[in-house]
């Protein structure tokens, strides 16, 4: 034997049906000696590990969870590329491991058949034989190898069952594919299904010879579970409550971490300002960066919770029910049942919501849904409604019990779920028209989910998201921060304002070269975002909205809830104002334009709550939706045609509102 | 008979899968092929889609689809 024969190194691809155990089989090889990332221009994950073989090692590739290797969807797509040898950077696998439930044998076996006519040899790894055994069923697996021609080994990655074993069959099949043990008479027109047809007629011999069921009336569990979980009446009781619960959580248990974030970037800031020279770089590290990229990682909590909730709800087997009971009330307006997910999750954040339509198979509905999955009114919205309805709304009853803030609250989340249903309904007549896609989905059995898979599964979704954010996130930071940062104002030539204004706020933060320090207001207002602002002016003024307002909808291009800041810097309260700040909310009721006239009426807060909830502002959802939907165009359509519907929609708010005698 | 026309808990083998396009492709990749058995388990709150058993598992489908998917004339037990 000489050296290169003594330490291979091969290359392995892991090919199995969603929820055959795939996930923990490869963790249980691998270890946690694995990375992931995405295939080249395709949002499907791409995950390898290294699997030791003793002497040798192998890349182990895992493929996603797949039906069949026809190329209806994308995923089917890559994982036949990957197995040809088409995928840049992967070679083409020495040996495939097909992993195979042995509780649904002749459906898991299908994609095993369909890998044995690649020419590649193939071994089988057999899943939940306990379960299988527990159900008192018997299985022959030397026959059912002998009958399928390949390697049968029985796995419990749990157990630690078969791992040994599995890498002797796979170290010993390399080179010898197997034969086809079955005619394929294909061609003709019906060519696909004589295929079909052939491989499940060659399955149910296999299966027949080699399996004894016991217990012919299988106690059926998961439909036991499912004459509750599935009901007509209690199913959909349940479900409100389960997300209820999940909506909940989000939002009340986030709130802690989220603050303590906003503090921890605080106090970096504010080291970092001690550290690094008074002057244009500490302002960049310390307003653009770190305030830029801390604004966005705040939302990390919530992110993480979220993902741990699709986990588990995934890993049980519950997302397929949710899906199934929710499917006829969004076909109505043309999506599939799996998009209920993301749009709620966008309630959160839209971020979480559309890296969550990854479940959506077909395109068009996937890309419907990530379209209109901004709508929801997020949690970054909720500063602005909060303030607006605090300043003009608050304390007012409808009755003389209602709360009006409640009521425009809700009238808030109303309006953004009706546009985005009516939205989806016009897409899916229009640019993403298409024929209703399959729902054909499977049920798969409840099950205790695994710790570490879910755990796995949401740190990996939330570091992408930090990967993926991060970058776009931190150029538009520091783009919008030198839009405010530049020009520098020199004190000669704003003095007529300084007094103007009363410039009683001092700041800490003036350029050294500059003799009097300047309010923070007053730099903003003569810099490239100020200018933008009168700008903008004549555009938004139908909307009642002055171009110190049009500074703020610039700044708020970044995240919705920069707006609560940017009108504390413009009306000179200090920019650490929060949304329930006093001066700031009398700020606002006594600004004035430069007619004299005051600027803000309930008619124009109304206005601008509008605004917020169908405008596309928010630059780490631009981010992911290019990222998602690997197109500029889609992207780019989705800012403009949220943001011109905004518009529209304050345009009539405030033109309607004025008609109706309304200030 | 089709599938949608199936009662609830009842079983009865496909004659054959009409149509060749994605819905019927996919329906045989699934496993419900010529000659195998089905039973209804249950349709959603809104009446679609439907959950059926097919080789031992549960599939889901909508009610149109479930109309591609031709029975034979007589029930069989399991």
């Amino acid at each position: 034997m000489n050296e290169n024969q003594s330490k291979r190194h091969l290359t392995v691809a892991l090919a199995g049906n969603p929820n055959a155990g795939k996930t923990t089989l490869f963790n249980s090889l691998t270890g946690l000696n694995q990375k992931v990332a995405n295939y080249p221009g395709v949002t499907v994950e791409r995950k390898e590990g290294v699997w030791n073989l003793g002497e040798d090692t192998a890349t182990l590739i895992d493929l996603p969870g797949l039906y069949s290797l026809d190329a209806t969807s994308l995923d089917e797509q890559i994982a036949r590329d990957v197995i040809t040898g088409k995928v840049e950077g992967v070679p083409r696998p020495d040996v495939i491991v097909s992993v195979v439930d042995a509780t649904n044998l002749e459906r898991n076996l299908y994609l095993a058949t369909q890998l044995f006519e690649y020419g590649i040899p193939v071994v089988i790894a057999l899943t939940m034989i306990d379960v299988f055994e527990k159900r008192k069923h018997d299985i022959d697996i030397e026959k059912l190898s002998e009958s399928l021609g390949v390697p049968v080994i029985p796995v419990n990655a749990k157990a630690e069952r078969g791992k040994s074993e599995l890498a002797e069959k796979v170290l010993a099949s390399v080179g010898t594919p197997g034969r086809i043990p079955y005619e394929l008479n294909g061609g003709g027109p019906d060519g696909d299904t004589a295929k079909i047809f052939a491989r499940y007629n060659f399955i149910s011999t296999a299966v027949q010879e080699s399996v004894r069921h016991n217990d012919k009336r299988e106690h059926r569990i998961s439909e036991k579970i499912d004459r509750v979980l599935t009901h007509r009446v209690f199913g959909l009781a349940i479900l409100i409550l389960i997300l209820l619960t999940v909506f909940q959580a989000i939002f009340s248990w986030a709130t802690l971490p989220m603050d303590l974030l906003e503090q921890g970037f605080g106090a970096l800031g504010d080291g970092v300002r001690t550290i690094l020279p008074e002057g244009i770089l500490a302002d960049l590290v310390v307003d653009g960066v770190i305030a830029g990229v801390g604004g966005v990682l705040v939302f990390l909590p919530q992110i993480l919770l979220l993902f741990l909730f699709i986990s588990i709800l995934e890993d049980t087997g519950y997302l397929a029910r949710a899906a199934f009971l929710l499917d006829k009330l969004m076909s109505r307006v043309g999506l599939h049942g799996k998009a209920f997910l993301p749009l709620m999750s966008s309630f959160a954040c839209a971020i979480p919501g559309i890296m969550a339509t990854r479940t959506i198979e077909n395109r068009r509905d996937r890309f419907a849904t990530i379209m209109i999955a901004p709508f929801m009114s997020c949690s970054a919205r909720l500063p602005v409604y909060t303030l607006m309805i605090g300043a003009f709304f608050a304390g007012q009853t409808i009755f003389g019990f209602i709360s009006l803030g409640a009521v425009l609250m809700l009238a808030m989340y109303a309006l953004g779920i009706i546009v985005a249903l009516v939205v989806a309904f016009i897409l899916k007549r229009t640019l993403l028209k298409a024929p209703p896609p399959p729902f054909i989905m499977e049920l798969p059995p409840y099950r205790m989910p695994s710790l570490r898979t879910v755990f796995q599964n949401m740190l990996t979704r939330a570091w992408l998201f930090v990967k993926r954010a991060g970058t776009v996130i931190l150029a538009i930071s520091i783009i919008l921060w030198a839009l405010m940062y530049f020009p520098r104002t020199e004190p000669t030539r704003s003095s007529a304002m300084q007094t103007e204004l009363s410039a009683s706020t001092g700041s800490d933060k003036g350029d050294p070269a500059v003799e009097l320090p300047l309010p923070d207001g007053e730099q903003l207002r003569n810099s490239f975002a100020g200018r933008l602002g009168h700008l903008i002016e004549p555009v938004i003024r139908p909307l009642g909205f002055d171009w110190k307002i049009g500074v703020a909808l610039i700044a708020s291009f970044a995240a919705r809830e920069v707006l609560v800041s940017t009108l504390s810097i413009i009306y000179n309260v200090g920019k650490d104002e929060n949304e329930q700040s006093e001066t700031l909310i009398s700020a606002i009721r006594n600004a004035r334009d430069d007619n004299g006239r005051l600027v803000w009426t309930p008619l124009t807060a109304l206005t601008l709550m509008v605004f917020f909830v169908l405008a596309m502002q928010c630059m780490s959802t631009v981010a992911i939706v290019r990222r998602e939907t690997n197109s500029w165009l889609w992207t780019l359509f989705m800012v403009g045609y949220m943001t011109g519907l905004a518009y529209l929609a304050a345009f009539f708010t405030y033109q309607g509102g004025k008609l109706l005698g309304f200030s | 008979m089709t599938l949608a026309d199936l009662a609830k808990g009842e079983s009865r083998k496909v004659l054959s899968v009409r149509g060749e396009d994605v819905v019927t492709r996919r329906l045989m990749e699934m496993g419900v092929v010529p000659g195998v058995a089905i039973r209804m388990v249950k349709s959603a709150p809104f009446g679609d889609p439907l959950e059926i058993n097919v080789r031992g598992y549960s599939l889901a489908l909508r009610r149109n689809e479930a109309e591609s998917v031709v029975l034979e004339k007589v029930a069989t037990n399991e």
